[in-house]
């Protein structure tokens, strides 16, 4: 499956871009996951929840092609 | 009076005085309403390390943001008797001294106004998707955390 996945605030410095299209055969959060930390071990260390759609979700929920986010702590206002 | 759609919640740079100013004056035609109230975030000047904040650039996951402040609004038009409610935060670069989020309320009664600006605010901190990028003087920056 193709997914795309956007990383915001100091995310976006980590994995050095806003935007990335990846592969997974994988049918979990948790297994994209895998494969965005392969490209980007550094993401590792970081503190974030995870957006599919416009919801957050937990690392089992199944992937459903929709746009997943990564979103450390939020600091609006 | 309940809020249906969506709304856009974002103005790109600082929200103006005159912005306000203009939102408090076209509430004058909705005579039911008996008290007003108004959070203005504004961008502080913080000092770290010697290194003084001269401005915020936010960013955010826009469309998640407004579904979220969609959900908040609902939920606080249930639990007080709100004539009107009206959220906007900035996008993009705000310099220190300016304003970036303005959260209105109406109601006939003050009580529920005072209860409900500061139940909007502490939801909106904590559940909006935006990020603050804190540019110093020097250029240099800091994600902003918020307390």
């Amino acid at each position: 499956m193709k997914v795309t996945v956007k990383f915001f605030g100091l995310l976006s410095e980590v994995a050095n871009c806003d935007e990335e299209v990846f592969m997974t055969d994988g049918h979990t959060v948790t297994e994209l996951l895998q494969v965005i930390y392969r490209k980007h071990p550094k993401l590792q260390l970081q503190q974030f929840q995870i957006a599919q759609g416009n919801k957050l979700v937990t690392d089992q929920i199944k992937l459903t092609g929709e746009l997943i986010a990564l979103l450390p702590p939020f600091s609006g206002g | 009076m309940k809020s249906e759609k969506i709304k856009n919640i974002f103005v790109q740079g600082a929200i103006t005085p005159e912005f306000i100013a203009n939102s408090i004056a076209k509430h004058q035609v909705k005579t039911q309403i008996g008290a007003h109230d108004i959070f203005l975030g504004q961008v502080r000047a913080d000092n770290v390390d010697g290194k003084i904040v001269s401005a915020i650039e936010y960013t955010a996951h826009e469309e998640m943001a407004n579904q979220v402040l969609h959900e908040i609004r609902e939920a606080t038009f249930e639990k007080f008797n709100l004539t009107c409610m009206h959220i906007y935060h900035s996008l993009g670069s705000v310099a220190s001294g300016e304003i970036c989020l303005f959260v209105f309320v109406s109601s006939p009664r003050r009580k529920e106004v005072f209860q409900a600006i500061e139940h909007l605010v502490e939801e909106i901190k904590a559940k909006a998707p935006i990020y603050g990028k804190e540019i110093f003087e020097d250029e240099s920056h800091q994600w902003k955390l918020n307390s």
